[in-house]
């Protein structure tokens, strides 16, 4: 303990050095601006820019390649606050609230929320990280395919019944995703499935395709049929902003402590930062008091999916380093370049190369820190990017979400999908059916399918194995102690009512 | 700032000997004109991603090709996605794809329109090997002990991890079914690497993982090889876990598993580019196999590093489409005819 420490502080000496605080910069801007871009995902970004690192050592080249995810991770949530298009997948459940506060004028506020809660969230999870990280790795063994169904279970369940709308409609849209979600191959048996022969629909439907599409292009829809103005056009643009909202953040502590463990446990389970950023959303609607706003523009609705989704992106960089299994795609990249680099990713890392795994593990306090520094001073220069009249704004966004879709696959097939879903999304709105449900079922649907089925393959067709365990049956307890919530609390309100007369 | 000062006036270094190099060259000689595609038709951080992501930072590292070489994943339809955009970018010399047995087994399995003979053969880079591993808690030391385990329990208690439905762990798993006359569960996953961890986590009883795949868990005393799928033991002699090296591994067949299948990685191009393109894409990969970074990537995964292009290549993989088809008939794996 007291000899990671010493490391640790190593760590922060190499990466302090001038040579490698530069590249620490260079990463978080080229990571903020592959962010905002939708589509060019962090995975991507790193991708792109890997072959510029291999002439680096290989300390130097992960703090450049991390900070462009950090970077990534938090310029994610720019342009689903400002434009409602959520540039990586678990920024969709930022939008929900994010941009309703953009259209109130509120832009700057949410923006230093969700910046500031990504900086708790993964500064939460580097704390974790550094304290219990051999700890936490052997936790993540005991994740068999039963267990992740369970996590998607719950996820799925602490989600549904959330909406506004009619359960019909929400049933409606989640199987409508699921139906789109098994478009392609399908991983147990290697058949493919409703792509009516068409090789095109080889890929399936990408999830980033679809919210790109329903979110981003239906908004527009929505805008040019609106009057051709954004609603948050109106805000006034204080450079005090960051400092006024930050006096309201701490109140939150309960939420965001919550937030932050919820997504610790994701990134490590390892379920990811989507998942994380749902729950933490739906648990956060549930136990606060201004639950009935979530939706229409509550700062509470931002800070719970953002503090989530970084610590569960943050600490889904755990496994990777400590058993060679990428939590998400991005660490799928940074593994391979582990490789190049001629480092072998496992157990031993933590032992025989020292200096790259505490240099890295600084990295990221630093790299948070610098990029929390850098977004939040550039507050107020994304708020006014809502004052630039709408008919110059709209064809640009257009153009990126067109290049954003094609990015994605290098298909331009999926740019028609694109504005197919955009339609979609529109008569989606305009008939107030949750595009929600739907995005969550294309994103989860077809990963917690295949826990169910690889669990089934394993028990020889009995669902005895959700319950075989103290770990799987406790989550799947969770679940479905989160689906039937709204019942259980009026029973529970009711009970008491009786016993009030009673007395 | 002294060694970013280094940098630059070593890359100016590097642009004056490129030009130079570039004026004495040959005028015939086919170039490629602008950046090279290597289209990977697997996701990112697997075997063939790793090997196609080592060849481009060896080729940009030393300078081997006057343009840069850029990485493409399209894994979409078991890798049919990649297979597509290169059969159908015929006379496209800038574009390259590496493959993996899903060259065969997809087109087999899923029956789109696609075969190895719409391609261009460049080069077989590598062999990869396959290892029947088990949790080192178990009490199996040999793989006899575990196929005799296995003989003595039910049909289905036995559970196989493996990579993706149909592929080369299930026509694997298959294989080893029919010589010990029992039938395992084989539950696919996504990629080699969480596979392993399956396999370390206890929820699997063994897999067939690459070696490169496993190798971080045996030597963290988690894995343990029983055989290694090929004819011959393998060359490595480096000790890794316990003293024990790749070459201490017997092969399946001493130990009374007569399974063997090695996977290729290779390069193809797509249909109709001319001879003088594949000329230098061969030469190409020749200078990559002389580096340091090459030999250290077959190392890190005990590769069998067998050569081949032209003909030779062709016959191999014709006779290796003819193998897959049997295995995979019998093993009731092919794609229902739809006429």
């Amino acid at each position: 303990m007291i000899e990671d420490i010493a490391n640790l502080f190593h760590g922060f000496a190499v990466v302090v050095q001038p040579f490698n605080l530069v590249l620490m910069v260079i990463g978080i801007v080229l990571g903020v601006i592959v962010g905002v871009l939708p589509g060019l995902g962090g995975a991507n970004g790193v991708a792109i820019l890997l072959p510029l690192t291999f002439s680096m050592s290989p300390t130097s080249a992960i703090i450049m390649l991390s900070c462009i995810y950090w970077g990534a991770l938090f310029g994610g949530a720019i342009t689903s606050i400002l434009f409602n298009i959520p540039g990586e997948p678990w920024s969709v459940a930022t939008t929900f609230d994010g941009h309703p506060m953009a259209q109130q004028g509120k832009a700057g506020e949410a923006l230093t929320a969700a910046f500031t809660s990504s900086f708790v969230g993964a500064l939460f999870a580097v704390i974790m990280i550094t304290l219990v990280a051999p700890l936490v790795a052997s936790f993540a063994l005991r994740f068999g395919p039963a267990e992740i169904f369970a996590v998607y279970f719950l996820a799925f369940c602490s989600f549904v019944g959330l909406s506004k709308e009619p359960p019909f409609k929400t049933i409606v849209s989640m199987m409508l995703g699921f139906a789109l979600g098994a478009v392609g191959l399908d991983q147990m048996t290697g058949q493919l499935r409703l792509t009516f022969g068409f090789t095109e629909m080889l890929n399936g439907f990408d999830f980033l395709i679809a919210v790109i599409g329903l979110f981003g292009i239906g908004e527009i829809l929505l805008t040019m049929e609106e009057g051709l103005s954004f609603k948050g056009r109106a805000a006034h643009i204080n450079a005090r902003v960051v400092f006024q909202t930050w006096a309201t953040l701490p109140k939150y502590w309960l939420l965001s402590l919550r937030s932050c463990l919820i997504g610790c446990w994701m990134g490590i389970s390892p379920a990811g930062a989507t998942p994380a950023s749902f729950m933490s959303y739906g648990i956060a609607k549930r136990m606060s008091k201004n639950g009935k706003n979530f939706g229409k523009g509550e700062i509470e609705g931002v800070i719970a999916p953002e503090t989530a989704a970084h610590a569960a992106g943050t600490s889904a960089l755990l496994p990777m380093i400590a058993l060679g299994v990428p939590g998400s795609p991005t660490a799928a990249v940074l593994l391979g370049g582990l490789l190049i680099w001629g480092l072998q990713p496992g157990p031993l890392l933590f032992v025989e190369q020292k200096d790259f795994v505490w240099g890295l593990i600084a990295s990221m306090y630093m790299g948070n820190i610098v990029g929390l520094l850098i977004v939040l001073t550039c507050v107020p220069l994304f708020a006014a990017i809502l004052r630039i009249p709408f008919s110059v704004i709209a064809p640009v966004i257009l153009v990126l979400c067109a290049i954003g879709a094609y990015t994605v696959h290098n298909s331009s097939f999926d740019v028609i999908m694109m504005v197919v879903f955009g339609i979609l999304g529109y008569f989606m709105k305009k008939t107030s059916y949750p595009m929600a449900p739907m995005v969550l079922a294309i994103v989860l649907g077809d990963k917690a399918e295949e826990a169910f089925r690889q669990s089934l393959l394993g028990s020889g067709g009995s669902l005895g194995i959700f319950f075989s365990n103290p770990l799987v049956s406790s989550i799947m307890v969770l679940g479905l102690v989160a689906l039937f919530w709204g019942a259980i609390s009026t029973g529970w309100a009711r009970l008491r009512g009786q016993a009030a007369t009673a007395a | 700032m002294k060694r970013f000062k280094r940098k630059t006036t070593l890359f100016a270094t590097a642009l004056l000997g490129a030009s130079i190099a570039a004026l004495t060259l040959p005028a015939q000689a086919w170039e490629p004109t602008k950046p090279i595609e290597i289209i990977v038709p697997a996701g990112t951080g697997g075997g063939a991603d790793q090997m196609a992501r080592a060849v481009q930072g060896i080729i940009t590292k030393h300078n081997l090709s006057k343009q840069s070489v850029v990485v493409i994943n399209k894994s979409g339809g078991a890798g049919g996605e990649g297979f597509l955009d290169v059969k159908n970018s015929k006379g496209d010399d800038h574009k390259l794809i590496i493959t993996l047995s899903n060259l065969f087994t997809t087109p087999l399995a899923t029956g789109i329109p696609f075969s190895y003979k719409d391609l261009t053969p460049i080069a077989m880079m590598a062999l990869d090997e396959f290892v029947l591993w088990v949790n080192a808690s178990t009490p199996y030391q040999t793989a006899k002990d575990y196929m005799d385990a296995i003989k003595k329990a039910p049909d289905g208690q036995f559970k196989m991890g493996g990579t993706g439905s149909k592929q080369e762990d299930q026509i694997i798993t298959v294989a080893i079914e029919k010589v010990i006359g029992k039938k395992m569960t084989y539950i696919p996953y996504k990629g080699g690497g969480a596979v392993a961890v399956q396999l370390v986590g206890g929820h699997v009883d063994s897999t067939v993982n690459n070696p490169i795949e496993a190798v971080a868990q045996w030597r963290a005393g988690s894995l343990r090889p029983l055989c290694v799928f090929d004819s011959k033991k393998l060359d490595y002699h480096e000790p890794i876990a316990n003293g024990k090296a790749w070459d201490s591994i017997p092969t399946c067949k001493s130990a009374g598993l007569d399974v063997e299948y090695l996977m290729l990685r290779g390069f193809f191009a797509p249909p109709g580019i001319s001879k003088e393109a594949v000329d230098y894409y061969v030469d190409l990969m020749k200078k990559v196999r002389e580096t340091p970074e090459w030999k250290k990537l077959m190392d890190d995964g005990a590769y069998n590093q067998t050569f081949m292009s032209g003909k030779e290549y062709l016959d191999w993989v014709a006779k290796a489409e003819k193998t897959h088809e049997e295995l995979m008939k019998s093993a009731g794996f092919l794609a229902a005819k739809s006429n």
